[in-house]
């Protein structure tokens, strides 16, 4: 008896975790295309959550919408455009280059370019200051920084 | 090292300053409404406790406030005070009594007041949803020829109201823009 109650009270723990619904969907593709797009689709009210994880009424109604749209035929880019119309491209983690995004789209290309001029210039500098020619130099070198160390 | 390479390290602090202060006063769930300078998006809602019905159409002609709120709604229940002076006031506010009980909508008009000319009920929210409502209480400012000016998320008060919806109903947008 306390072994049913058990594990009747630990069916209704998960159930109740179980906030998010689920949604049938007519073939697996539709599905995974569910999921690709809530993972990618920003709650506007709980803003650090994609509205697959997040349990506000609002993102409840915005997977009702992508359900619905998907299984009504809508692409990917229908269903972002819709939403986008609504709710801005806020709603997007992967925001649309335009002139707000523009900084952020190319800010990891201008870091690549400053972080590879600082390697070359140090290379450079590096190479002006000492040529180690062989392994048997560099050897040497080492022996000799490292000598007399007691470990 | 060169003298101004020796102040490199200085104006990185700065600029991290500048940009961490300016940080401070951002407000992150400030979103403007993707609706701004549209038309009201077109609906067809009942309105509360009649058996009439509104279209966007009907809420042409003069500046106006859309407030949406519920009834599980805390904070409309702070701003309802507010709203109903400025309903005394003179400024038109149309009601979205969004994903809502309609009877208990209406008995918290009859318990607090009504501040609202009338009240259109969106009972599955999908108006909202075409409004870009994502939480209640939020207020929209539609001008004459029913567009939408602003949108502000939260509850409305004097500061509020002076600072963000007062512009919108002095003589300029009565006049109205054409789409």
């Amino acid at each position: 008896m306390v072994r049913l109650l058990l594990s009747l009270m630990i069916f209704w723990s998960a159930q109740s975790l179980a906030v998010i619904e689920t949604y049938e969907f007519s073939s697996p593709d539709l599905e995974s295309r569910y999921k690709a797009l809530s993972q990618e689709l920003r709650c506007p009210k709980c803003q650090n959550q994609n509205i697959a994880d997040s349990n506000a009424p609002i993102s409840r109604d915005l997977r009702a919408i992508v359900h619905e749209q998907l299984e009504a035929g809508a692409t990917d880019e229908e269903i972002i455009e819709f939403l986008v119309d609504r709710y801005g491209e806020f709603v997007r983690y992967r925001p649309g280059m335009d002139s707000n995004t523009l900084w952020l789209w190319s800010a990891p290309v201008i870091l690549l370019i400053m972080a590879v001029a600082v390697v070359v210039t140090q290379i450079r500098k590096d190479r002006d200051g000492q040529t180690i020619s062989s392994n048997a130099e560099r050897a040497n070198r080492l022996r000799e920084k490292f000598d007399g160390d007691p470990s | 090292m060169q003298p101004l390479k020796r102040f490199l390290p200085l104006a990185a602090f700065l600029l991290l300053v500048v940009l961490l202060v300016r940080g401070l006063s951002l407000d992150p769930t400030e979103l403007p409404s993707a609706r701004l300078g549209d038309s009201l998006p077109d609906f067809n809602l009942p309105v509360l406790g009649e058996s009439v019905s509104r279209q966007a159409e009907d809420w042409r002609g003069e500046p106006a406030l859309i407030n949406v709120w519920a009834t599980w709604c805390f904070s409309c229940r702070v701003e309802h005070p507010y709203l109903l002076e400025l309903a005394q006031n003179g400024v038109t506010i149309y009601g979205l009594n969004y994903k809502d009980d309609p009877e208990k909508a209406i008995v918290w008009l009859d318990d607090l007041g009504n501040p609202y000319t009338e009240t259109v009920v969106d009972k599955d929210g999908l108006f909202g949803l075409d409004l870009g409502v994502y939480g209640a209480p939020e207020t929209y400012v539609i001008d004459a020829s029913g567009v939408v000016r602003h949108r502000h998320v939260g509850v409305v008060n004097e500061q509020v109201w002076n600072e963000q919806l007062a512009p919108y109903f002095e003589a300029g947008l009565t006049a109205g823009g054409s789409e």
